[in-house]
């Protein structure tokens, strides 16, 4: 049944998956852009992020550690990720780098499938982002608009280090042109290395941030990739700013929908996508085609 | 020794064949001209010295190190610098961006004085984004991009090509200066009245082969080269 107060409340929830979708696509759309490799293991990062902060939270009861935990980890992952494997692929057609990405994907979630079971883990909110908050005219729990903050902070970060510095700069050029990047003397796989290395990180922190809203499984991973892209395509291919707009349109939409019925939110996502598409080609915030 | 000597260059995009054992050499403070037809391998020889293209086989010593199967970058750091057709300017950053990023990583360069002292016009637009520049300005700015890495070589690909006849004008003059203040410039041209008034040698590709070597002036003497060569 339709109510101001649910329709506020599901705003809210749109707001927070919005800002978590931003969070993750923002790596995605920057990794196509510079190194033009399509990383579908870019939910299964997301959810080794959670796993990677359950354990640092199992053994510490520290949130902060755990936050800390899963955002290292992926970086670390995404590096060797990187130079042990990717990079062998920059010179194949896509669909080769498409199967090389997908199938890590599903190794990454069989090996932790392996190791924790399939049952469900929880990571709990810190004790004073737990509970609820009163917001006038309506309780809302504290913990998913901390998660909004907290994402927000790692946008305007992420915003910093590629619009207010050096190797943000040369970032941007390198999803505009990699090849001339290259030419001006700047070793462009290095930059690739750091951008597959950032890109992997911010999934893994969205996903241990997100751990205490969901209840982290294996699969975790599967459904975010979908909206990830959805939002990547909608927002325009090597945005960030588009990237951003996009995964809040896209959290509006999916929770506004299902609030209706849960079963049409895919359906309108997609519908949205289309309506962009049909309208502007390279996205919301997108410039010229890549190649 | 000469600052860029080539030997034996092949190159191939995919299956195809493109370039024959193409030699050629470059003395410092030189200026030469790379010829031919539409086809003939011209952007891919250059293309080959800079590592965008990778060539097969053969030798590129540059400065008496062997560049052939480096980097782009590794080469750009020895100090070679290739003016692209398309320009290939950077749409989001604004020109003076585009100018650090260039500078980045040379060992030595330009100051930026001296950059707006030969362009002026890039002064006046240093904070206009690269999507905002005229063609005359972007092909400024892809020279000046060039520059600001003190190359010891600079490879330029038509950089008059589809530009007002005021714009190549200006490119003309900057292009005198830099030959007069010693830099050696290999260039690939289609306004041959203008290339034969900036270099000292020419070399013809025809097909892919090196068929033609000789001073400027000869070719001038000696229009029927061109006609054979170039149909022209």
């Amino acid at each position: 049944m339709f109510t101001w107060a649910n329709f506020v409340s599901q705003m809210f929830n749109g707001l927070a998956l919005g800002a978590l979708l931003a969070l993750i696509s923002s790596g995605l759309t920057i990794i196509y852009g510079t190194l033009g490799v399509l990383n579908l293991a870019h939910g299964a990062m997301f959810m080794l992020g959670g796993y990677a902060g359950y354990v640092a939270f199992e053994a510490t009861g520290s949130y902060i550690l755990a936050v800390i935990a899963g955002t290292l980890f992926l970086l670390v992952v995404g590096v060797v990720m990187e130079r042990v494997v990717i990079r062998h692929f920059y010179g194949r057609p896509h669909e080769d780098q498409l199967l090389l990405t997908f199938g890590l994907g599903i190794c990454f979630v069989e090996v932790v499938r392996f190791f924790f079971s399939s049952l469900t883990k929880t990571v709990p909110p810190p004790p004073l982002m737990s509970g609820i908050t009163s917001l006038g005219f309506m309780f809302y729990p504290t913990y998913r608009l901390a998660v909004v903050g907290i994402v927000a902070v790692a946008l305007i970060a992420l915003y910093i280090v590629l619009y207010r510095t050096k190797l943000g700069m040369i970032v941007r050029a390198g999803i505009e042109d990699s090849v001339m990047v290259d030419s001006l003397g700047i070793d462009v796989y290095k930059v690739f290395m750091i951008v597959f290395g950032i890109g992997a990180m911010a999934a893994g922190f969205a996903g241990i941030v997100n751990a205490p809203v969901v209840s982290l499984t294996p699969d975790v991973g599967e459904a975010i990739l979908v909206q990830a892209f959805v939002v990547v395509v909608i927002g325009g291919v090597g945005s960030f700013p588009g990237a951003v707009l996009g995964g809040l349109i896209a959290g509006e939409i999916i929770s506004i929908t299902s609030m209706i019925d849960p079963g049409y939110a895919y359906v309108m996502l997609f519908a949205a996508m289309t309506l962009v598409l049909l309208l502007r080609p390279h996205g919301l915030l997108g410039t010229r085609g890549r190649e | 020794m000469s600052l860029l000597e080539v030997q034996g260059l092949n190159s191939y995009y995919g299956d195809s064949h493109i370039l024959f054992d193409v030699g050629l050499r470059v003395e410092k403070n030189e200026v030469v001209a790379l010829l031919g037809r539409n086809g003939a391998g011209k952007s891919t020889t250059l293309k080959s010295l800079m590592g965008v293209v990778v060539p097969r086989t053969g030798k590129v010593m540059l400065d008496g190190q062997n560049i052939a199967g480096y980097k782009s970058h590794a080469i750009a750091r020895v100090g070679m610098q290739l003016v692209h057709e398309e320009r290939r300017i950077f749409g989001s950053l604004n020109v003076e961006e585009n100018l650090i990023l260039a500078g980045h990583t040379a060992p030595k360069r330009w100051p930026i004085d001296r950059i707006w002292q030969m362009f002026p016009r890039l002064k006046e637009r240093r904070t206009s984004r690269g999507t905002d520049l005229s063609g005359g300005e972007q092909q400024m700015l892809a020279i000046a991009r060039a520059l600001i890495r003190d190359p010891k070589i600079i490879l330029l690909d038509e950089p008059f090509e589809g530009l007002a006849p005021v714009i190549v004008h200006d490119l003309m003059k900057a292009c005198r200066e830099l030959a007069a203040a010693g830099q050696t410039i290999v260039i690939v041209e289609q306004n041959l009245a203008a290339v034969l008034a900036l270099a000292q040698r020419v070399y013809i590709l025809n097909n892919g082969h090196m068929a033609h070597e000789g001073p400027a002036a000869e070719i001038k003497a000696n229009p029927e080269i061109l006609h054979r060569y170039l149909g022209v």
